[in-house]
């Protein structure tokens, strides 16, 4: 084998070894570097009970509450399989809506209910006109009617 | 038809100085017409986006930039490892033209980032996986940059240099799968090679020829580069004092 190929092999079974080690560290860090916990993670006891944490989710349909004061707003996360309340008062992000992904950061209190510092809006990585996403919707809708009317 | 083995002479600095200089204007002029027909697409005739309006037309900028910041750290991190397995001195020299290109398009993929974050997300900046990864991503630029320029011979500045970059690519997965493997603000892919992409054919065509573009206009600026860089180092050389002695009789 010639010294240049000895060298070769060599950067080769360095990236290997490296490459295993991040594999090794990312795996054993799993959890902290997930940026929130799910619902589901929370109501099992897995999120952090006397420290800061972010809750990660959809806005439950219809579960947007408004306060007099215009500021303060309750709304539930969930990933559909577990429900947290969540109450914040602050000024929301424009694309926060039910329906859609929601990050709050905040504390859960003793009752279950989640209080927000902070909210933040996730949205998918779906980009089309309106008037696709309108036909997109019909064609759910009619589809969850015909669905109904089977049944 | 030349053998394919033709190619190597120029691995030889004073083979691929002229031929860097024929192809930089085709590759400018490529990355004028990408840039012209991409952006037009993408500002004036693409539609607006059904959840973030026209907000999200900041994509045609970011993603490719993003992707730039990515892959010219992969074209770098080879080049060191020719250049470390087989002691070629161009390896050396495209690595260190590459650097200051990928630092540029990660400093723009951070930027326009948060410029779009702020609107839509709430947010300038979180600690998330994709965010960091791709801030680390900026960091190894400029410390390879640093690293190469601290010391003073250049070819134990490309070894160095190297081992760093070899180092660093380790992160280039963790960037682009870091939404997949871990829960981020940042979403997931819209464009990937194992599913069809989840956005509008016309949006999607404006991103790939700005993508494309930003390939081209890389490519141009990485020869200008490479080329100021053979004259550098090989000033001592017959060839140069004889294309000195042509520009300047």
């Amino acid at each position: 084998m010639k010294a240049r190929h000895q060298r070769l092999l060599l950067i080769a079974a360095a990236l290997v070894a490296l490459g295993l080690v991040a594999v090794l560290v990312f795996s054993a860090l799993k959890e902290n570097v997930a940026f929130f916990h799910s619902p589901a993670d929370i109501e099992a006891g897995k999120a952090p009970k006397d420290r800061i944490f972010r809750v990660g989710g959809l806005v439950e349909t219809g579960s947007l509450r408004r306060q007099e004061d215009g500021v303060s707003v309750s709304f539930i996360v969930t990933d559909s399989v577990a429900r947290i309340p969540v109450h914040y008062k602050g000024i929301l992000p424009n694309l926060f809506s039910e329906g859609k992904g929601v990050v709050a950061q905040g504390r859960l209190t003793d009752d279950g209910v989640f209080v927000a510092q902070e909210v933040l809006a996730k949205h998918d990585e779906n980009y089309m006109p309106p008037e696709a996403a309108q036909a997109l919707q019909k064609a759910h809708d009619s589809g969850i009617g015909n669905q109904k009317a089977k049944d | 038809m030349m053998p394919l083995t033709h190619i190597y002479k120029f691995a030889a600095p004073a083979a691929f100085y002229p031929l860097a200089g024929r192809l930089i204007p085709w590759f400018w002029g490529l990355a004028a017409l990408f840039g012209a027909i991409g952006l037009w697409l993408g500002l004036a005739v693409a539609p607006t986006d059904f959840q973030q309006g026209e907000g999200y037309r900041i994509i045609f900028v970011h993603v490719g930039a993003s992707w730039m910041s990515m892959f010219i750290y992969l074209v770098m991190a080879f080049w060191a490892a020719i250049g470390l397995a087989f002691n070629t001195r161009l390896s050396g020299m495209m690595a260190a033209a590459l650097a200051p290109t990928g630092a540029l398009f990660a400093f723009i993929s951070l930027w326009t980032g948060a410029l779009w974050g702020k609107p839509m997300w709430g947010t300038w900046w979180v600690w998330d996986a994709r965010l960091t990864s791709e801030l680390i991503l900026l960091f190894l630029y400029v410390g390879f940059i640093a690293l190469t320029h601290a010391i003073d011979d250049p070819r134990r500045a490309d070894r160095a240099g190297a081992v760093l970059a070899l180092v660093g690519v380790v992160n280039i997965p963790i960037i682009y799968f870091s939404v997949k493997w871990w829960n981020t603000l940042h979403q997931g892919a819209s464009v990937s090679l194992t599913r069809s992409p989840s956005m509008a054919a016309i949006m999607l065509w404006s991103m790939m020829l700005c993508a494309l573009a930003m390939w081209m206009y890389t490519i141009a600026v990485s020869l200008i580069r490479v080329r100021g860089i053979i004259l550098e180092r090989e000033r001592h050389t017959n060839w140069v004092k004889a294309l000195l002695l042509e520009l300047n009789p």
